[in-house]
């Protein structure tokens, strides 16, 4: 039987629900209640890494050519990224 | 073989536990439960025992360590009473929830206030719900037993619970008793050495207390219960081999005297001796007397409780904790609610005794057994009765 991601009933839980699978967080993608997003303006962008540095979620990389994104899986939508963005390269749109 | 030998009952637990091999001892002293990790404490010292004795600087540090310890997969003992216990009380339902079993001696005493250091239920009555086990010992040998069989229960794998030992404080912590104890070969071959389900260890990863959202949470909780319910099947197994073992029987509900009896009284702890004494004056007055004690409080032993109580007509369930403007006393309200809609159920009455060490004689249990016997035709005036309460 393939691996279920979560236990859905009770008798599925493991006792005292203990994690044996390392690093199974990963797999609960915790941007599901993000009303807002940011979208990254790159002509604007200096890649001074500060959206980088103050990521909450620490969900912002560096792509291969300098410029920076937001992992949507993670992303919770707070807009620090976007209010500390001096250059103005952020905005934080509604997510549709 | 087996020794006898005459002991403070304080020291007689510790001296149990000592022969349980604790890898972690972690407590903070309270009356009247001090003496038992004060003598493990010299236990240790004097190198009888190879164990962890963590002197913490408070009850919530103490059932912390004992909870890391278990984390670990350690054997983790502590002991408490009253104030402490609340003390404890954060990280109480926290162990029974990461399904930790640890071992508490608990000298039961009242919750102050008024400030008070002697002996009611009131510790225990109030961490009935945080998914603990209990059981009740009545005099010092029980005590013995009971400790080293709840190592056995609460680590056995269909189980992994902790548990209350509840001792009362005083009557028995601070009693000295003759006390048959087993040889160290004895219990090693009756409590294997504790094989946890998983412990914490960088070879082999494992998350434990995570986070319960409420998509899971339910399901979480009725695991937790139905872990509780089944306990009982293996408490049953561990009291039957500790009576093939040491010849002394332990059952959820032990009957004294209770053959045809018309009326029963139901005790917990220390009372259930002097209640039987009063059971015996009784039966030579031609009373139809019985005597009940439920050595068993979690998980109920809802069952047995409806089978000892067949045929009687009047049932005297004696508390020994207020619940403050409730239906009854604690115990009676559970053994209420068990029996309604039983058919030909007994008349109840309900008497809160005891309160912070107030003597309980032989006479009181007779007292109270002709007041039930009387409120079995007339309608009793309440519910319960905070029996021997100057002025009422």
């Amino acid at each position: 039987m393939a691996d279920k991601k979560w236990p859905e009933t009770w008798q599925e839980l493991t006792p005292g629900g203990m994690v044996f699978r390392p690093g199974s967080t990963m797999g609960y993608h915790t941007g599901s209640w993000r009303a807002e997003k940011p979208v990254y303006d790159n002509s604007k962008c200096i890649k001074c890494g500060i959206c980088y540095i103050f990521c909450p979620e620490a969900c912002v990389s560096q792509d291969a050519d300098g410029y920076f994104m937001a992992d949507m899986d993670y992303c919770k939508g707070c807009g620090i990224c976007a209010h500390e963005c001096w250059p103005g390269a952020i905005t934080m749109i509604e997510e549709g | 073989m087996a020794k006898l030998a005459g002991m403070e009952i304080a020291f007689a637990a510790a001296e149990a536990v000592a022969l349980c091999r604790p890898d972690v001892i972690a407590a903070y002293p309270i009356t009247p439960n001090t003496h038992i990790p004060e003598h493990l404490s010299d236990i240790v010292a004097e190198g009888r025992l190879d164990a962890e004795f963590i002197c913490t600087e408070s009850e919530h540090s103490a059932m912390s360590a004992c909870c890391g310890a278990s984390g670990t997969g350690a054997r983790a003992f502590t002991a408490s009473s009253s104030q402490g216990l609340l003390y404890m009380g954060e990280i109480i339902p926290i162990v029974s929830a990461m399904r930790f079993p640890i071992v508490m001696a608990l000298g039961n005493r009242a919750n102050s206030g008024p400030i008070n250091i002697w002996n009611d239920h009131s510790d225990i009555m109030s961490q009935r719900d945080m998914g603990w086990m209990a059981i009740f010992a009545a005099n010092g040998q029980e005590v013995v037993d009971m400790m080293i069989q709840a190592f056995k229960i609460a680590e056995h794998r269909d189980v992994m619970l902790p548990i209350f030992v509840n001792l009362d404080g005083f009557q028995l912590t601070h009693m000295v008793e003759p006390i048959f104890f087993p040889t160290q070969a004895q219990v090693d071959k009756f409590l294997p050495e504790y094989k946890p389900y998983a412990a914490l260890h960088p070879d082999n990863v494992v998350s434990m207390g995570s986070l319960g959202m409420p998509d899971i949470f339910n399901e979480f909780k009725k695991a937790q219960d139905e872990a509780m319910i089944n306990s009982k099947k293996v408490i049953l197994e561990v009291w039957k081999d500790w009576e093939k073992a040491f010849g002394r029987k332990y059952e959820p509900v032990m009957s004294y005297k209770t053959k045809g009896a018309d009326v029963l009284l139901l005790t917990m702890g220390s009372m259930t001796e002097t209640a039987s004494v009063a059971v015996d004056e009784m039966r030579e007055k031609g009373m139809s007397v019985g005597l009940l004690d439920m050595k068993l409080w979690r998980p109920f032993p809802s069952e047995e409780l409806k089978k000892a109580v067949k045929g009687a007509k009047v049932l005297v369930v004696m508390d020994r904790a207020v619940s403050y403007g409730g239906p009854a006393g604690p115990v009676c309200a559970e053994v209420k609610s068990l029996l309604y809609g039983e058919p030909n159920a007994p008349v109840i009455t309900n008497y809160i005794i005891g309160l912070g060490g107030r003597d309980v004689t032989v006479e009181d249990f007779v007292k109270m057994t002709e007041k039930s016997i009387k409120a079995k035709k007339e309608k009793p005036e309440k519910a319960y009765e905070i029996y021997g309460a100057r002025g009422s």
